[in-house]
């Protein structure tokens, strides 16, 4: 090597070492310290069908935010599984590949560029299923006690026992609904709501069309349907159908009376309107669910003079028919339809199960009410205000 | 005879739909998922019935000459348009599908909605009469919160809005907590009869 | 005078129909509009609960309107979507009703390119699925799983912003600006309750009644409820930052203010005409 060698090569490994990026180089750069996962812990995920379990923690905040974390998991037998590469600021993460009664452990490795891997401490969970979600047990109870009224009164009535139901001036009136369009020799009209038969206000309104097309079968009025879906079309020209057989007069069904419109709110409306005014039917019936369009509906039936009997569980359309309709079914009256208009034993005991639940219910409100005011200094009837309000709570 | 299996399949799943929400355990958590994607599916499939039925009831119109049957063709025509439109040049924005959507059912929608304006005066007008206390006890209140919901009420006094808040907050929201009580509870009633087969007659049966 | 009581009475609604038309034309065209101070509303709840929020969080923004309800509800959104992104807040838009995903892009893409929101990246739309509640508790396992794409069929994995997203517990709020059912009942029942996520609506003033109970309770975060509402929103943002827009709902406040004000008188002049001949006996 020559003279000029030797000063040449020491001149190259100190530039060398200068332009190292920092972290990478002697052993003054390894004392860049990551943050270190800590207060780590894992769990089996409450009520849920198994396979989960959730990890959370906290950075030590003592040195620099990582890179990336690193969860790792273990088994009893070795086997190490790397489950996920998290971003250096998470917290939380839940491993959804876990054998529910196999213990595992857990370790967070915090990483970075040009820094030693830090390593949390080791927690061990394992997973189980629930058979009862614990968030829920008071809608449970709540639910129980419900059916409890509900099938003891239809047991009681199918015993024979007679019961009381109060007049439902709406419903009392159908049958003077009808007879007052048979003698003007027209039409009666209908409309079973907008929505499909999966709610259940739909599905009342198809129980009373039953009922409604009896009388107009047996009265010899016709009948006119107008859907919003066509699944309602459907069930609707089965019950009407049915109830015109059972009234002997199935020559007189009249299938086409029967028919789907639109989906669309408005464009439903409009329809139903043009029916109104072209048809002018004596009797309306408007009864299921309903929305902004119950107004454009019951303005104009009231515009061509027919008797109108609404009726929906639906509370920011009841004030509209209240004001434009002659009668109106307000709520659970819309429920009550059914074993109101037949009659049946045991439709009149669910009924009154119903009435015995909502009292139970309201004994139950009087007294959370109270122990919510005095609770708020004596203590015990605090604790009484708290229970109940955890009955009533649900996750 | 007919009704027992339409009623068999409402007995099963209405019990496994209650228990998917009170079990989470297996298997009630995947036949619950699977039966709410199904539904989801039905859902979607319907929309073809009711296309189906739309063009048979306004086919059946022409042929026959009823009543009003010109009326029948524009539905069809327009049906179709929107079909042909939206399979061909897609329902992006720009599209000629979105150009029909943005320029007749946009506007003819809000129209029908605007016709309420006109109605609700009309029916006010009808229908709010001080017969008795109470109707005077609503007429009141309607007044305060129809001044509370427009600027000019905070104008006049500046208490309205505060009397609106109120009334909304407490009285209406008593009334409304005991109709959707009310409500819930027959729902649950008519749910269980329908599930145990008690309530029959939405099936098109007799009981 | 007894002629003319019972002619008030029997009023052509046609009469009522004009004076309400030009109740609301008149204050339009001469482009009134009213100051709207706002109180201790639920709009003013939602909005100081978006306010606090830390930049960065994502929001579910649910369209569940379609163009029938236009005129209350995208004022409400406009409003909504000024304030999230001058927030740095980022949206996840979806939609309930089949139109609402139109009617979201609508106001996303301009509400973003006036604020210089970038689309996957501040915000993105997933569109539209059939479902309404059911469809909701499906959100509450995974999101991806109902929306593999979103509305552009782009997928889920090339969406940046979606990478820390994978069920509703993800999201620091879900706001429904909803017209019906499904709406903000079905989020306030499916994700609220069953998975603890806050929410927040808006809704058309015929419905704002009944979700009351659901503010008392604490399972609503904040309501804008009709025009009002989305006008106290617009005013509460624009007091809140600078340049922000007026926006359509204070526009529209000063027509409803004289419609109101045209109905009330209708109902006195009905009333005098009622007792008027109630007490000539002709009362009906």
């Amino acid at each position: 090597m020559g003279r000029a060698t030797l000063p040449l090569v020491i001149l190259l490994m100190a530039c060398a070492a200068a332009a190292q990026p920092p972290g990478t180089g002697g052993r003054e750069d390894a004392a860049v310290r990551l943050s270190r996962v800590g207060q780590l812990v894992a769990e089996d995920v409450p009520n849920d069908a198994g396979g989960v379990i959730a990890l959370g923690w906290v950075l030590d905040g003592e040195g620099a935010l990582p890179d990336s974390l690193r969860v790792v998991r273990r088994t009893a037998d070795g086997n190490e599984t790397v489950l996920a590469m998290l971003s250096g600021g998470s917290t939380s993460f839940d491993d959804t590949t876990a054998s529910d009664g196999t213990e595992y452990s857990y370790v967070i490795v915090s990483l970075g560029t040009g820094a030693d891997p830090v390593f949390s401490g080791e927690v061990t969970a394992s997973s189980s299923a629930q058979w009862l979600h614990s968030g829920r047990i008071g809608m449970l109870v709540i639910l129980a006690i419900l059916s409890f009224f509900i099938f003891w009164f239809i047991e009681t009535s199918r015993r024979g026992r007679q019961f009381y139901i109060r007049e439902i001036a709406g419903l009392a009136s159908v049958e003077d609904a009808v007879g007052r369009a048979t003698e003007m020799g027209k039409p009666v009209l209908y409309i079973p709501g907008i929505m499909d038969m999966d709610d259940i206000q739909t599905i009342a309104s198809m129980v009373i069309l039953g009922r409604v097309a009896l009388k107009t079968a047996e009265y010899g009025s016709p009948l006119l349907v107008p859907t919003c879906r066509s699944v309602v079309m459907s069930v609707a020209q089965e019950v009407v159908r049915e109830s015109y057989m059972q009234a002997g007069r199935p020559d007189t069904f009249r299938r086409e009376d029967i028919q789907y419109l639109t989906d669309d709110q408005f464009g439903y409306a409009a329809g139903v309107d043009g029916i109104m005014v072209r048809e002018k039917p004596a009797a309306i019936f408007l009864l299921g669910t309903f929305y902004a369009e119950s107004l454009i509906l019951a303005e104009t039936g009231r515009g061509i003079g027919a008797i109108q009997i609404a009726g929906t569980a639906m509370p920011s359309q009841i004030p509209f028919f209240v004001a434009a309709c002659d009668y109106t079914l307000i709520g659970e009256e819309l429920y009550a339809a059914s074993a109101y208009l037949s009659k049946e034993p045991k439709l009149l005991g669910s009924l009154k199960g119903q009435d015995a639940a909502k009292l139970f219910f309201i004994v139950l409100i009087v007294i959370g009410v109270l122990a919510a005011t005095v609770g708020g200094f004596w203590a015990p009837m605090r604790g009484v205000a708290d229970f109940l309000r955890s009955l009533v709570a649900v996750s | 005879m007919r009704l027992v299996i339409p009623l068999s399949i409402t007995l099963i799943t209405g019990l496994i739909m209650i228990l998917n929400y009170f079990v989470p355990h297996e298997p009630f958590r995947f036949l619950g998922d699977n039966l709410q994607e199904w539904y989801m599916i039905v859902a979607s499939a319907a929309i073809f019935l009711g296309t189906i039925n739309l063009v048979q009831v306004h086919v059946r119109k022409i042929r026959l000459k009823l009543t009003n049957w010109r009326y029948s063709p524009v539905t069809l025509v327009g049906l179709v348009i929107m079909l042909v439109t939206g399979l061909i040049y897609g329902v992006v924005e720009g599209a000629p599908f979105d150009f029909l959507f943005q320029s007749m059912v946009v506007p003819m929608g809000a129209t029908m909605f605007s016709l309420l304006a006109f109605f609700v005066a009309s029916a006010a007008f009808r229908a709010f009469r001080a017969s008795n206390w109470r109707a005077t006890l609503l007429l009141t209140s309607a007044f305060l919160v129809m001044l509370g919901q427009v600027p000019i009420g905070s104008m006049l006094w500046d208490k309205i809005p505060l009397a609106k808040v109120w009334l909304m907050a407490i009285p209406n929201t008593a009334g409304q907590r005991a109709v959707m009580i009310g409500a819930a509870m027959g729902v649950v009633a008519t749910s269980l009869r329908m599930i145990f087969g008690i309530e029959r007659s939405y099936l098109g049966g007799s009981d | 005078m007894a002629r003319l009581m019972q002619r008030i009475g029997n009023l052509d609604r046609r009469v009522i129909f004009v004076l309400i038309a030009l109740s609301v034309f008149l204050p339009l065209s001469f482009r009134i509009v009213f100051p709207n101070p706002v109180g201790a509303e639920p709009s003013r709840q939602l909005y100081d609960y978006v306010e606090a929020l830390p930049a960065g969080s994502t929001v579910l923004l649910s369209f569940d309107y379609d163009p029938s309800t236009m005129p209350e509800l995208q004022p409400m959104a406009y409003a909504v979507c000024q304030h999230l992104f001058r927030r740095d807040i980022r949206i996840v838009a979806m939609a309930l009703w089949p139109q609402g995903a139109s009617l979201g892009q609508e106001v996303l893409s301009e509400v973003a390119d006036s604020l210089g929101g970038e689309q996957y990246v501040d915000w993105c739309n997933l569109g539209y699925k059939t479902g309404g509640g059911v469809m909701i508790v499906r959100l509450g396992s995974s999101i991806q799983a109902v929306f593999p794409a979103d509305k552009d069929n782009r997928p889920w994995a090339e969406i940046p912003m979606l990478r820390d997203i994978s069920s509703l517990t993800d999201f620091a709020l879900v706001i429904s600006l909803s017209a019906g059912d499904p709406g903000v009942p079905a989020w306030v029942m499916m994700a609220g309750d069953r998975f603890g996520v806050p929410i927040g609506g808006g809704c058309t003033a015929v419905s704002a009644p009944q979700f009351y109970p659901y503010l008392g309770t604490g399972q609503m975060v904040g309501m804008m409820g009709g025009l009002k509402g989305a006008a106290d929103y617009e005013s509460l943002v624009r007091e809140g930052t600078e340049g922000a827009p007026q926006g359509q709902a204070i526009e529209g406040m000063a027509p409803q203010s004289v419609a109101h004000l045209v109905i009330m008188l209708l109902i006195v002049v009905g009333n005098i005409s009622y007792f008027a001949q109630k007490r000539k006996g002709g009362a009906r």
